[in-house]
């Protein structure tokens, strides 16, 4: 014990030496050698007065439950979307569960944990596997997906607080001109193609890094995000629903499932009169006019020769694409920390290590000067995969705008009326426009009917 | 519109292609729920800050999603020296040893000195103040016993699906571990 207070007595007299130490001992040495001897310069007292030390609290992370109860909660959303939207055809009962779910999902979980980012997990977890996917993650990644393949997009109708909020802030809906919704479409494919090359390379979810609802669910975020998310939503009062049809690649998955889906949603199951009204009510631009059935035999073989040129020209596209990914799978791999960190040492190799008070970046470097072997190799491994993965990327984008030409070129019959399979999402605004509809619910047509004139006229100018 | 079924196969090809794709989509999402059960029953994970690695270079208090950052400086009291000069309290070159705002480390005064008895004194970190700068871990490891370390709190983390800070993280300190031990303590056997 006295010995412990002799310690503390030289601890004390180090007092002056302590201040003429910090200005000439270069501090990178101390942190060099001083991790090894940090621990135990003083030895812990022995108080005589009988003090009792005290324990390091640890609050123990979110409760297991809970997380079970968020997919429940998921499940049973999906169920009561589906619900409303295939038989009680309610927008009312949507609108509401939205709201719950913008409260739940979104204001007091935080838009943590989400499908959207789910994708990166899964990715992440189908080529790491050190990483294992929480089930409560792959809960939120497979529940929408199964409903999708049934129902639709009843997710994104009133499950998803990323669209509830969007449909939230929807006042006044323009319709996009055609070569602009059908350019912008091949957004989220792409998009999610770079989630998952992010995420299977272990470098970064940007889904996530770069969402910009989840700033405005947790009131702070970098202001770039919040900013991002605030234009979003102020865009989002005239282009419904931007984020949604635009950008998220969890969607992009969805409408995959819902173009396949077992049930259809249609506007009415009863007879359409062709009114319109339907089309003017969606502001998703998802509503499908009806084509005219038999084509002419020349249009016919043009069509044929636009098909064919089509299918010749979607490899083409992937090689392409698989070409340009390679070349940018280098830029690419700057996004992953360690691979960054090994261009900043190779780049100051040469320059001796900096004294005094070391930046953040200037610490990373210093950690690589230590063990510059391992972080080269891991950086080479890690440029490797990119590489490969950049390929694969290049090759999916090409794929994307070949499917989307297809589609564009293949002849459709539709004698009706009907939202689009993928586009829709399943927010019932139409049920409430369709006169037959209303009549068949026994319903009044309460809600004013929109202007179709002025619909119209929106949709002829030009860059709206 | 008039239907015309007397002209529509019973099923057409663009129904079968679509059962098709929808039998084929089950059955990559059942496989996904195999393979996810069978490698995941157990997995849950939460952020934590290895404390050996932390370079204690300060982006913990910027760069949390979280407005006041979810990692906060924690003290093994146990590794204390409960010195009278404490590096992690005092700034390098303090007037005098005092909690004066002037001669202190932390910037948010989030440490308490308590006065035990002669010459020791408690140092204890009040967490609502706590901005998780490292100021004080820095000093605490360079000149002191170490008892001074960062920890992910997981009162207050919201588990990000990735977090914010392992990516700009100087030491590559943090990782995802089991949500049964969600801490990396120091302890005096170290």
């Amino acid at each position: 014990m006295s010995g412990g207070r002799a310690f503390h007595a030289i601890g004390c007299a180090l007092h002056g030496p302590f201040r003429s130490w910090l200005s000439t001992i270069p501090l990178l040495f101390l942190l060099l050698v001083g991790s090894a001897v940090a621990e135990q310069r003083f030895p812990p007292p022995d108080f005589e007065g009988g003090h009792q030390i005290p324990v390091t609290s640890a609050p123990a992370a979110r409760e297991i439950w809970l997380q079970y109860l968020d997919v429940t909660v998921l499940a049973a959303s999906l169920g009561v979307a589906t619900w409303l939207v295939f038989r009680k055809r309610s927008r009312k009962g949507l609108m509401g569960l939205s709201a719950f779910s913008l409260l739940y999902f979104g204001f007091w979980r935080k838009g943590c944990v989400c499908a959207i980012g789910s994708v990166q997990n899964i990715a992440l977890g189908l080529f790491d596997h050190t990483y294992a996917v929480p089930i409560g993650v792959t809960a939120f990644f497979v529940l929408p997906l199964l409903f999708s393949l049934f129902a639709g997009r009843t997710f994104c109708a009133a499950v998803c607080p990323h669209g509830a909020l969007q449909d939230w802030v929807l006042l006044k809906p323009i319709k996009l001109p055609s070569w602009l919704e059908h350019g912008l479409s091949v957004m989220p494919y792409i998009y999610l193609g770079a989630g998952v090359l992010f995420a299977a390379t272990g470098s970064v979810f940007i889904v996530c890094q770069y969402d910009p609802f989840v700033p405005i669910f947790r009131m702070s975020g970098r202001s770039l995000m919040v900013l991002s998310g605030a234009a979003l939503l102020l865009l989002g009062m005239f282009v419904g629903r931007p984020y949604c049809r635009f950008l998220c690649p969890y969607g992009a998955l969805l409408k995959l499932g819902a173009t396949v889906a077992k049930w259809r949603i249609r506007v009415t199951p009863d007879f359409c009169t062709q009114c319109r009204l339907c089309e003017a009510s969606c502001p998703f631009g998802a509503m499908r006019e009806p084509e005219a059935g038999k084509a002419g035999a020349q249009t016919l073989i043009k069509d044929r020769r636009r098909l064919a040129l089509v299918l010749l020209l979607t490899p083409v596209l992937m090689a392409g694409g698989a070409w340009l990914g390679g070349r940018f799978s280098v830029p690419a791999s700057r996004l992953h920390p360690t691979v960054s960190l090994a261009e900043q040492f190779i780049k100051e190799r040469a320059t001796p290590s900096r004294m005094g008070t070391l930046t953040p970046d200037e610490l990373a470097l210093e950690r690589a000067r230590q063990t510059p072997r391992e972080i080269l190799t891991e950086a080479a491994a890690i440029r490797h995969r990119f590489q490969v993965g950049g390929w694969i990327f290049g090759a999916w984008v090409g794929l994307v705008f070949g499917v989307k030409l297809l589609s564009l070129s293949i002849r459709r019959q539709r004698t009706d009326y009907e939202p689009d399979r993928g586009d829709c999402f399943a927010c019932a605004r139409c049920f409430e426009f369709c006169p037959n509809e209303l009549v068949r619910r026994g319903l009044p047509a309460s809600t004013p009917l929109p202007k179709l004139q002025s619909c119209r006229v929106t949709t002829s100018v030009p860059g709206t | 519109m008039n239907k015309s079924p007397q002209n529509q196969p019973p099923v057409s090809r663009r129904q079968f292609l679509r059962d098709g794709a929808r039998a084929a989509a089950l059955a990559g999402v059942g496989g996904l729920i195999g393979a996810g059960v069978e490698h995941s029953a157990t997995a849950r994970t939460v952020w934590q800050i290895d404390p050996q690695k932390c370079l204690r270079c300060g982006n913990c208090a910027t760069h949390c999603v979280l407005e006041q950052s979810a990692v906060k400086c924690v003290h093994a009291y146990a590794m204390c020296g409960y010195c009278q000069l404490c590096t992690g309290f005092f700034e390098p070159a303090p007037n005098d040893l005092n909690t004066g705002a002037e001669n202190c480390q932390c910037p948010t005064a989030a440490i308490k000195r308590t006065y035990v008895e002669d010459p020791y004194y408690e140092y204890t970190i009040d967490e609502k103040l706590c901005i998780g700068c490292a100021k004080c871990v820095e000093g605490c490891n360079r000149f002191g016993n170490g008892s001074l370390f960062l920890q992910v709190r997981h009162d207050r983390c919201v588990n990000c699906n990735e977090c914010a800070i392992s990516k700009v993280c100087a030491g590559d300190a943090f990782r995802r571990v089991p949500v049964e031990q969600p801490y990396l303590l120091k302890t005096r056997s170290h």
